[in-house]
């Protein structure tokens, strides 16, 4: 940590002095519940915070999974989860174990199994291959993994046709994320498509990873690096664009993370956080302005609908079912669950991962039982996780978007 | 009517006395010692913490800034367990007399109080909240040091050497044969029980409350002015090493990080009685005022309890009776036997926390004297019990402490994080303790809260554990919450308003607080 982020993060530090001690942040936290090993946000919070200099020793605020449903909950303002996140990055600062410093580098993931997406999907699908991962890296045999594509999402960019139609509603910017440009292209190109559709001109720049892995293991210097860039890459699409994201936590990081974690303070983070939007978030607004096009077609679904810890952390409330309710026949039930564990790469972690399922158990069965076939969730993380575990497929709530308006499968 | 035979009786349980008896017991004399309430509970636990590194006095006070210095290094290292070693800054605000930084620099020089002028970049670099527009920054080597845990390593010190420490033990009476000295006849608070302790020595060391007790032996007109002192803790370290205002002392120039808060400090007014001590409004919006030009933004910070201390300074003719500042803070003995005419008989008074070992040295000396004994003092030498490793305190302790046992053991003060164990161990050991005693001693009470949550459940055990009747219990419960409140009505703003609401809803709403079954006497100890 650099000295100066230090002196930002007496800021939130000075949260901890809104506190009146309620308790309703542990009740609202969905690891506590669960593990006796997480001594619950109020304690490693604003509680043990008071008895911090410098020093780390108590090493169970690790077992905090940053999904921050305390700060959502804390009726006094208290940067709950903001203060664990600072806590950890104090207590890793040395001994940052390798493992949480290749989870992190999700676009140095994306970049290596690309040209060789079939033999990692395979390795990665082997037991014997995800024992030794476990054993040497610590990531978890039975943990979710993404799925390599052949082709990157830039890949698809170059090769495809130019939009047919002409843009009639000017430029906005695409930010992808890292699972976006990789792993999830599929929900990329769709939200592409559906902009498209709109009459935008999607502008895609060059983009690098925001950090937020970096970020929720400890990884301060590298997250805010990371940020930074990206913010420079987004902005240089031009100036006073709307920045819309399918990638829910990612945008979240623009938006508050990287300034209330962290403490970066720079005027790019500014200007690129208030100018993204979430993509249900997006949508929503422009129906509420009269300015969507809404001749979708029917599609009678009721579908489980789970909302990220970290899109809730954004204080937006669940656009993406109002959204996905403006199609006929669709019937959203929402999941009424704090997280689904994974928490980013928390529920990876060999010694997470159970913590992890026991997170999810109660959302992956209200997901069976509210349709086998089809979930949707807003971020990449989750939805492996809800896939894996519940084993219904489970999409980005721009997939019903795309479907409702008719629009053809990217090519 | 019970009757001690010893020795010497020390009269004042705050440091000097516990300094004093711990001297007494170590040179080889039988000693009791006796306080009218608790051990530290006036003066002693009435201050800011700061274990003086001398910075403060190397202008107005040469001598005391040596004695401090030296000192300072002694009761860090006997006292380890209470000494937090957390260096201090004398930062220099601009619109303070820029002179003083030259006079400051060359006064640490003359009286050796050891110093080091850094750059305001390293100062913002050790402690990131400070004012950053000043123009000077010195390094010293303040503590904070816990005036309980130093008075209790004391008294504990001088058990071990057979002394006797009765609290709760009012002096009525100072006997006296012709001219001298023969008996202290006290009343036991907690049972009404008189007691008669038989001696040939009495120390004085009843700071503030000095005059008192040597009128009792027929000896008047000894003054003691108290000054007034309000202090007032915020909710967490805003610092984390003590940072002094460079200027000649005056009225709030010291934030001293102590445990887990930070204590402003102090105003000095001359009060009529050190048992009537206000805190008036006007001195804690002083205390903001001051607490801002040292950290901007420090009125924004929640604070969470104010008290009021009394200086114990004795009159002296040179300067006026009004102004208590610049009354000497050096110790003074007075000597009855050349004042009155009473033999065994002496007054300590004056001095300063971090000097109650020398001040102790001092009049147990004189008192070796008169007795015509040769006996060294040894209190520099030896640690008191549980400081004998040398380790200092650190803020992170109970945290470390509770991240082993948390699973294992309840924590009852969670602000504080005072798990059950200690707190029962120490109702054990002390039976007829008041919540507050135990406060003292456990931080019970002492955190943001102020006992919302903790108090019943200390009290439960109580109850639980001691079997006191339910009227005692209810009693101490209304006594703690009592006593916090006075600490709390002078700082309600802000947040503490929004905890006090809480805690208010929880005592009177759902526990109805006001109609528990009580003693027919409201508890006083």
């Amino acid at each position: 940590m650099t000295d100066k982020s230090y002196a930002e993060e007496q800021l939130t530090r000075a949260t901890l002095d809104h506190c009146v001690k309620c308790t309703i942040c542990e009740t609202a936290c969905p690891v506590s519940a669960v593990t006796p090993l997480f001594p619950g946000p109020k304690f490693v919070g604003p509680q043990a915070e008071r008895f911090r200099n410098g020093l780390s020793v108590d090493h169970s605020v690790d077992y905090c999974s940053s999904c921050g449903a305390c700060t959502l909950a804390c009726p006094q303002g208290v940067q709950i989860a903001e203060l664990n996140s600072q806590a950890r990055a104090v207590m890793k600062k040395n001994h940052m174990p390798l493992r949480d410093q290749l989870v992190s580098r999700t676009t140095l993931m994306g970049t290596f199994m690309t040209p060789v997406a079939p033999i990692a999907n395979m390795a990665l699908d082997m037991k014997p291959v995800r024992t030794i991962v476990e054993k040497v890296v610590g990531i978890h045999r039975n943990a979710p993994m993404p799925t390599a594509r052949t082709q990157t999402l830039a890949g698809w960019l170059k090769k495809r046709p130019k939009p047919a139609e002409p843009a009639t509603r000017g430029p906005i910017v695409y930010f992808h994320g890292c699972a976006g440009g990789y792993f999830e292209t599929e929900t990329s190109k769709k939200a592409i498509l559906v902009l498209e559709h709109l009459g935008y001109e999607v502008l895609v720049p060059k983009q690098g990873c925001c950090g937020l892995a970096q970020q929720s293991n400890g990884l301060f210097e590298g997250a805010t690096k990371s940020v930074l860039k990206l913010c420079e890459q987004l902005r240089s699409a031009g100036k006073d664009l709307t920045i819309v994201s399918t990638s829910g936590s990612c945008a979240g990081m623009l938006k508050h993370e990287a300034h209330e974690i962290m403490g970066v303070n720079a005027e790019e983070l500014h200007d690129v956080g208030a100018r993204t939007r979430e993509m249900s978030e997006f949508l929503l607004d422009l129906y509420e302005a009269g300015e969507l096009d809404t001749n979708f077609e029917r599609n009678d679904i009721t579908i489980p609908y789970h909302a990220p810890c970290q899109l809730k952390s954004q204080g937006m409330g669940m656009p993406a079912i109002a959204l996905m309710e403006l199609i006929p026949g669709v019937s959203v039930v929402e999941s009424g669950q704090a997280c689904c564990g994974i928490a980013g790469t928390y529920g990876l972690k060999k010694e997470k991962y159970d913590i992890a399922q026991a997170v999810g158990a109660a959302l992956f069965k209200m997901v069976k039982e509210t349709n086998p076939d089809l979930a949707v969730c807003d971020t990449e993380t989750c939805r492996w996780q809800i896939e894996a575990s519940s084993g219904v497929k489970t999409v980005h709530p721009i997939w019903l978007i795309h479907q409702a308006y008719g629009l053809p499968d990217p090519r | 009517m019970r009757r001690i035979e010893t020795d010497v009786v020390v009269i004042g349980g705050g440091a000097t006395g516990a300094g004093v008896v711990r001297d007494v017991a170590m040179r080889g004399y039988r000693a009791v010692l006796v306080d009218r309430a608790d051990l530290g509970q006036g003066t002693t636990g009435r201050y800011h913490g700061l274990l003086h590194s001398g910075g403060r006095y190397v202008v107005s006070d040469a001598r005391s800034a040596t004695e401090c210095a030296e000192e300072n290094v002694i009761v860090t290292n006997i006292h380890a367990d209470a000494v937090e070693r957390t260096g201090g800054l004398f930062i220099l605000p601009p619109e303070d007399p820029q002179d003083f930084g030259d006079k400051w620099w060359q006064g640490a020089k003359d009286t050796k109080v050891p110093a080091e002028e850094i750059s305001i970049a390293e100062a913002l670099k050790r402690e990131p909240r400070i004012n950053p527009h000043i123009t000077r920054a010195f390094a010293v080597e303040d503590g904070a040091v816990d005036g309980w845990q130093m008075v209790w390593g004391a008294a504990n010190s001088a058990k071990l050497y057979g002394a006797e420490i009765l609290t709760y033990h009012r002096v009525a009476k100072i006997i006296r044969e012709e001219d001298q000295v023969r008996a202290v006849m006290c009343t036991d608070e907690k049972t009404g029980e008189d007691v008669q302790i038989d001696c040939t020595f009495v120390i004085n060391a009843a700071g503030a409350w000095a005059g008192e007790i040597a009128a009792m032996a027929d000896c008047h007109d000894v003054t003691v002015v108290p000054g007034r002192g309000i202090m007032i803790a915020m909710n967490h370290r805003l610092v984390n090493s003590v940072v002094n205002r460079c200027i000649y002392p005056a009225d709030g120039d010291i934030l001293v990080p102590v445990h887990t808060v930070s204590i402003i400090g102090t105003t000095d007014v001359k009060a009529d009685d050190p048992d009537k001590l206000t805190i008036p409004r006007d001195e804690v919006q002083q205390m903001m005022d001051a607490g801002e030009v040292l950290v901007p933004g420090f009125r924004k910070a929640r604070a969470v309890h104010a008290w009021a201390g009394a200086r114990p300074l004795v009159k002296d003719g040179r300067v006026s009776a009004e102004d208590t500042r610049h009354m000497s803070r050096g110790m003074s003995v007075l000597d009855h036997a050349d004042r009155d005419g009473l033999k065994g008989l002496l007054t300590i008074s004056g001095g300063k926390l971090t000097t109650y070992r020398l001040m102790a040295e001092h009049v147990v000396d004189q008192m070796c004297e008169q007795l015509g004994d040769e006996r060294p003092c040894r209190t520099a030498e030896e640690a008191v019990p549980k400081s004998e490793e040398g380790k200092n305190y650190v803020v992170t302790h109970r945290l470390e402490e509770r991240e082993e046992d948390r699973l294992a053991d309840q924590i009852i003060c969670e602000c504080e994080l005072m798990s059950r164990q200690s707190y029962v161990d120490l109702l054990e050991a002390q039976p007829q303790a008041t919540l507050d005693d135990l406060r003292r001693q456990l931080r019970l009470g002492m955190g943001p809260c102020q006992g919302g949550f903790c108090t019943t459940r200390a009290a439960g055990l109580a109850l639980e554990h001691e079997n006191i009747d339910i009227e005692r219990a209810t009693g101490l419960l209304r006594l703690f919450l009592k006593n916090r409140w006075i600490g709390l009505w002078p700082i309600l703003y802000g947040d503490q308003v929004r905890q006090t609401a809480l805690d208010n809803w929880i005592f009177q709403g759902t526990l109805d607080v006001e109609h528990l079954p009580t003693p027919d006497e409201e508890l006083t100890v």
